[in-house]
């Protein structure tokens, strides 16, 4: 009698179908013991990430000194009980200053790598996609945008609006805008050429739903890369640009000033002054290469089993 | 005898080709030229002939994906060749296309379920639990588990890919269905399944079918009736008994020797055709297919033959069957 049920037939493929999502019994939990086992590597740097974004937001509980604090006793002291990784040339104790400096750097790399990756999207699928007119002034747009120094462009924003952290991040930005711009628009070219493209016009999707739906996730791949690699390069910048005077104004900490005005002068006699905030920078850049490695599989049904 | 559901009459799709700088056009590709044909409610209509006769831009351009230069295409009457994007919308539904790659007409990072159920969204036809029991009764339609509306393309074969871009095809209750070369990707046991399949559906929904094929086995086992295209143009036409018993044009005659016979004991005369299909870019004067005929005459090289009924429910457009054309438009009688 069992077997005649009607509902015991729709029930079991449905089970499968919900354990094929990765949901249903399984639940949160099997979720994540299933995305650890297959890209231990993505979990590590999601570890690390996480660790970095959390001590960035709950800088204030887990630290005790002001990270602003000067005190000339404690100038170039090393690493000591009270303070674990020792202070700087004004005695500044180092490990506040990279858990504060979390917040800005954090801020600078995710938001300036954002930011590039949303303009250099919308300009290479529109300019990929539509073709045409707007193809040929997007391209001349991006020349310009490509033609620009970083450099001159930051000086000329921190001297017109005056040094912030908003201008860094801006002036971080644009130089990554072309390159997303570009490699989105090669692959969106390849793509529009596609029978599923043309299936969805044959249904009378629009041009925009089109693009947006079928064209775009299927050029992200190489930009997760891109993105990763630039999101350490941009905390980089932010240090050169923070040096000149140009990024974040001073006595606010970053990773990267931290270690460029320190690093030629006391590399050699006081190394805890640049090999803190260079261990910081190294790890989260290590860490978004780990975690973007693993989106991009995640996000490629082809790499799922 | 019912309306027809599609009507094409002197389609003509050119392709200027552009060189140089400052993009002058340097010539025409004419891909299309001059087509007419009717698809009649149930009928399979198969558009055959060599690869860059212009078969494909037809099948495309009947289906509004490419704009045609001249001519007019009518849905059940209704004259759709000039609508724009958002008129041409509500005869998208009884419009649809399945199309010859099974590997690229399937977007890779979509779920099965969600690309069948996406003209069912787009149209705004339903949603949610009503939507899935929808793709699902689809999916059973085309042969496919229900449970497979989860996996994602590249974990089908081939002809289950073919079964997918069928079911997406049905989605809309279409009453035609242009198949641009539906199984000349996959393997020939494969093949079988998939034109039965077509079949079936013809059957139990009255579909029509406009057949873009190369594959004569295949055309002869699908069609009602059968179109023979050279160069942009349709050279014969006429129920699929009259093509494969009895061709008239000396093309589909050379076509039709072409095809292996089981029986390696059976001859038969050979008729093989010389040189290369002309350049659709410079087509010849007079008869497309003058350079490579058998039977070639005088007027074949100046005058233009007419597409007309040579024989009863039997058109063709030839000079064999009496000399009736124009030569630079201009209307020539049999004085000829």
């Amino acid at each position: 009698m069992a077997i005649s049920e009607p509902g015991a037939e729709v029930a079991e493929p449905f089970a499968v179908e919900l354990k094929r999502a990765g949901l249903g019994a399984t639940g949160l939990r099997g979720g994540i013991g299933h995305f650890v086992r297959r890209h231990p590597l993505g979990a590590a740097g999601t570890i690390i990430m996480g660790v970095f974004v959390l001590g960035a937001l709950l800088a204030d509980l887990i630290t005790i000194y002001d990270p602003l604090q000067t005190d000339s006793a404690l100038s170039l002291a090393p690493p000591n009980a009270a303070h674990w990784m020792g202070a700087d040339f004004m005695g500044r104790d180092i490990y506040s200053r990279i858990v504060y400096g979390a917040r800005i750097s954090l801020a600078v790399g995710i938001g300036s790598t954002l930011l590039g990756c949303i303009f250099g999207a919308a300009i290479g699928l529109s300019s990929g996609y539509l073709g045409g007119w707007v193809d040929l002034i997007a391209q001349r747009v991006i020349d310009i945008l490509q033609a620009l120094p970083l450099l001159v462009l930051a000086l000329v924003m921190a001297a017109a609006l005056g040094p912030s952290l908003r201008n860094t991040i801006i002036a971080i930005a644009i130089p990554l805008i072309p390159s997303v711009a570009r490699v989105i628009r090669s692959n969106t070219l390849a793509l529009r050429e596609l029978p599923f493209v043309e299936a969805a016009r044959a249904i009378g999707m629009s041009e925009f739903r089109i693009a947006v739906r079928h064209v775009l996730p299927n050029t992200l791949a190489p930009v997760i890369v891109l993105a990763t690699a630039q999101l350490g390069a941009a905390i980089l910048t932010e240090a050169s640009l923070s040096f000149l005077g140009l990024g974040i104004p001073e006595p606010y900490p970053s990773w990267g000033r931290m270690l460029s005005e320190s690093a030629a002068e006391y590399v050699r006699t006081a190394p805890w002054l640049v090999i803190f905030p260079g261990a910081a920078i190294s790890l989260t850049v290590f860490g978004t290469n780990l975690l973007g490695d693993a989106l991009r599989d995640i996000l490629d049904p082809r790499q799922r089993s | 005898m019912s309306a027809p559901v599609l009507e094409v009459s002197a389609l003509k799709k050119h392709f200027p080709v552009r060189k140089g700088l400052l993009r002058r056009s340097t010539g025409t590709v004419y891909a299309v030229d001059g087509v007419s044909f009717n698809v009649m409610p149930g009928e399979t209509l198969s558009l055959v002939g060599e690869s860059g006769c212009g078969k494909s831009t037809l099948a495309r351009t009947a289906m509004r994906l490419i704009e045609p230069t001249s001519g007019s295409i009518r849905l059940d009457g209704k004259d759709v060749t000039r609508l724009s994007r958002r008129a041409m919308q509500p005869y998208r539904r009884e419009l649809q296309m399945i199309f010859q790659d099974p590997f690229s007409s399937l977007n890779p990072r979509m779920k099965a379920g969600d690309i069948v159920g996406e003209p069912l969204r787009v149209h705004e036809l339903s949603r949610g639990q009503e939507a899935r029991a929808r793709v699902a009764a689809l999916f059973e339609q085309v042969g496919l588990r229900p449970a497979q509306m989860q996996s994602f393309p590249h974990e089908f074969s081939g002809g289950q890919r073919q079964r997918i871009s069928i079911a997406r095809a049905l989605a809309l209750e279409p009453k035609l269905i242009i198949a641009d070369e539906p199984v000349s990707a996959l393997d020939v046991s494969i093949q079988a399944q998939v034109i039965n399949l077509l079949m079936d559906l013809q059957q139990q929904r009255g579909l029509s079918y406009l057949f873009v094929a190369h594959d004569l086995a295949v055309v002869e086992h699908i069609s009602h009736r059968v179109a023979v295209m050279y160069l942009g143009k349709i050279v014969e036409q006429a129920d699929k008994r009259k093509v494969f018993g009895n061709p008239l044009h000396p093309y589909t005659q050379a076509l039709l020797s072409a095809v292996p016979l089981p029986n390696p004991k059976l001859k038969r005369e050979k008729r093989i055709l010389e040189g290369d299909v002309p350049s659709p870019m410079n087509p010849p004067s007079g008869c497309p297919f003058h350079t490579r005929c058998p039977h070639v005459f005088e007027p074949c090289r100046s005058v233009v033959p007419a597409f007309r009924e040579v024989a009863p429910g039997h058109e063709a457009a030839c000079h064999l069957y009496g000399v009736i054309g124009s030569e630079n438009g201009i209307a020539q009688g049999e004085s000829l």
